[in-house]
């Protein structure tokens, strides 16, 4: 049987994620290596920039639509998803590991009783079968698994795998108008955190620890932030010591985060702490004692007084940036 | 009421992890083994809603005889009654919520909280998959829980900020951190629960559709480079950044 392979395309407000052009790549790039036919389903009301998916090599893709889909409902997206997947067949489903992406894709994986793979980082295909490599206990191991099941759901990190430069292809949108929309459970506002960027999406991110010595500076990081587009992170330290939200927190028991560019600042690298951000592409550590562990998984290091070092960072910072 | 809370046993965060000689689990020695930690917000917040409003409470744990030391810990918290749900095999993250849904319809539970992931295997799903086999409402990774007779309203947390949302009993919820602060066990509560009764039981069985391959400990990243002491040496760890990783 050829495969039937889906991407779910997420929104908010209306914009594609950009972890979902992630997503339509390497399900497009699964699907010529396995063979077979794909499309991509995105769920919501007005959605902008739907045709841009056939740039990542998707060609068609399904608009479910109501204005109730506005915002996401866990058993609005999962019943109306679950019908389309039914009633075309398909037996191969792509999501991300987002917010929504962790709440949905296992409710489809419960109705259509498939296996599902959470926050896979490889995928590889060898003849029909597709292996996938995902982090566990915190990134400290990494498993291969493949699913046995006839249907399967792999669910990938996001900022992992490169979606690569668009095409001009524009992909076929057909709106599907949904009747009636299940809204048992229901979002009745959204609510924006006042940082700008989040841990969980942010390329650059400048986390602060225990060194930073109390919450009246954290100032310091948040200007070094702003003046690089970055988010702000907190170690569990700071963050039980009430310093900092715990929306911030990088680590085992709170963010797994793999952004481009991650600051530790006064952050000693508890192994809780490493497991959250060590794939971050680069490190940079600055930590007065040199023999911190944060400086073993980081590419830059400063040993230095962080208020010492900081100020002249933001400095160095602006001047390049204006 | 009757509430139950799924908690699962797992390697302490602090805990340094090697593979076993299978190279598809962790090697156990010398391992700690503690409370998921999010499964402890779960059991804060079942407690505090008996408080509110009456009713029971059920730790439920799928797993071998070590789970029981995280029953205990439930039942010392406060917990009314554990359920050990004996197995001690691999199961993947549906097969387990089939044997916990199960043990929920059983327990005729209309309330029921997880922690939104355990630190072990970091699915995060278990609590969804359970809702929806069970045809329960789900909010997953909440900050906040009220209850107002039927009605349910929640805090969730999402990327760069927070949905509200509503729903109504029979539900099931994942605990994320921040909705609560567990209490710590008494010297009363513990000795009350060593005196409990872990009632044990067999799950149902149910196919792995997952297969695990192999795991391998991730490769420490080679440490980098000292660029120098103090702030004289900003300039070129941003001269680096620039031209080298070429990141800002």
């Amino acid at each position: 049987m050829a495969n039937k392979i889906l991407v779910f395309i997420e929104q908010r407000n209306g914009q594609i994620k950009k972890s979902s052009t992630e997503a339509a790549r390497a399900a497009a790039d699964i699907c010529s290596k396995l063979g077979g036919y794909i499309e991509a389903v995105s769920v919501g009301n007005e959605i902008t920039g739907l045709e841009t998916i056939g740039g990542y090599g998707v060609s068609k893709v399904t608009h479910l639509k109501n204005h109730e889909l506005a915002n996401y409902s866990s058993s609005a997206y999962s019943e109306v998803l679950t019908r389309f997947v039914i009633e075309n067949n398909f037996n191969l489903l792509f999501f991300s590991n987002t917010s929504m992406g962790k709440d949905l894709a296992p409710r489809i994986a419960a109705k259509i009783d498939a296996g599902i793979a959470m926050d896979c980082v490889a995928l590889k295909v060898e003849e029909t079968e597709i292996t996938a490599t995902r982090p566990v206990y915190a990134g400290k191991a990494l498993i291969d698994l493949k699913i046995n099941s006839l249907k399967k759901i792999f669910v990938l990190r996001p900022n992992i795998f490169n979606p690569g430069i668009p095409s001009d292809s524009k992909a076929e949108v057909t709106v599907n108008n949904i009747e009636t929309v299940n809204l048992n459970v229901k979002v009745t506002d959204v609510k924006k955190s006042d940082g700008k960027f989040d841990v969980a999406e942010a390329d650059i991110i400048v986390s602060g620890g225990r060194g930073m010595k109390g919450p009246e500076h954290f100032h310091l990081l948040e200007e070094l932030a702003q003046e690089l587009g970055a988010a702000v992170g907190a170690s569990r330290a700071a963050v039980d010591a009430g310093w900092r939200p715990h929306g911030e927190q990088v680590g085992q028991t709170g963010k797994t985060v793999s952004p481009t560019l991650y600051f530790a600042l006064g952050i000693s690298g508890a192994i809780q702490h490493l497991a959250g951000m060590r794939s971050s592409k680069y490190i940079v550590a600055i930590n007065k004692d040199k023999d911190a562990p944060i400086f073993q998984v980081a590419d830059y290091g400063i040993v230095g007084d962080i208020f010492e070092v900081l100020p002249v960072l933001i400095k160095e910072i602006k001047k390049i940036k204006s | 009421m009757k509430i139950a809370v799924c908690v699962s046993h797992v390697p302490d965060t602090a805990a340094k992890i090697n593979i076993g000689s299978d190279s598809k689990n962790i090697d156990q020695n010398g391992v700690t083994f503690v409370v998921n930690p999010y499964d402890e917000y779960a059991i804060e917040e079942a407690l505090k809603t008996k408080e509110k409003f009456g009713g029971e409470t059920v730790a439920i744990s799928l797993g071998g005889d070590a789970n029981k030391e995280t029953l205990r810990k439930a039942l010392a918290m406060g917990i009314d009654n554990a359920v050990l749900l004996k197995d001690s095999g691999f199961r993947d993250s549906l097969s387990v919520a089939k044997a916990l849904a199960e043990e929920i319809k059983t327990q005729g539970a209309e309330l029921v909280f997880f922690g939104k992931q355990s630190v072990d295997y970091d699915s995060s799903i278990v609590g969804q998959l359970t809702a929806e086999l069970l045809g329960y409402n789900c909010i997953s990774v909440v900050i906040s829980f009220s209850l107002d007779g039927n009605k349910i309203t929640c805090e969730r947390e999402i990327e760069g900020g927070k949905e509200i949302v509503e729903t109504a009993l029979p539900a099931l919820i994942t605990a994320q951190k921040g909705l609560n602060e567990p209490r710590y066990a008494s010297l009363k509560g513990i000795m009350a629960a060593k005196k409990k009764e872990i009632i044990e039981k067999q799950p149902v069985a149910a196919q792995n559709y997952i297969e695990i391959i192999s795991m391998k400990k991730t490769e420490s990243k080679q440490a980098g480079k000292i660029v120098g002491t103090d702030s004289s040496a900003v300039p070129e760890l941003v001269r680096l950044l620039r031209e080298e990783a070429k990141v800002i």
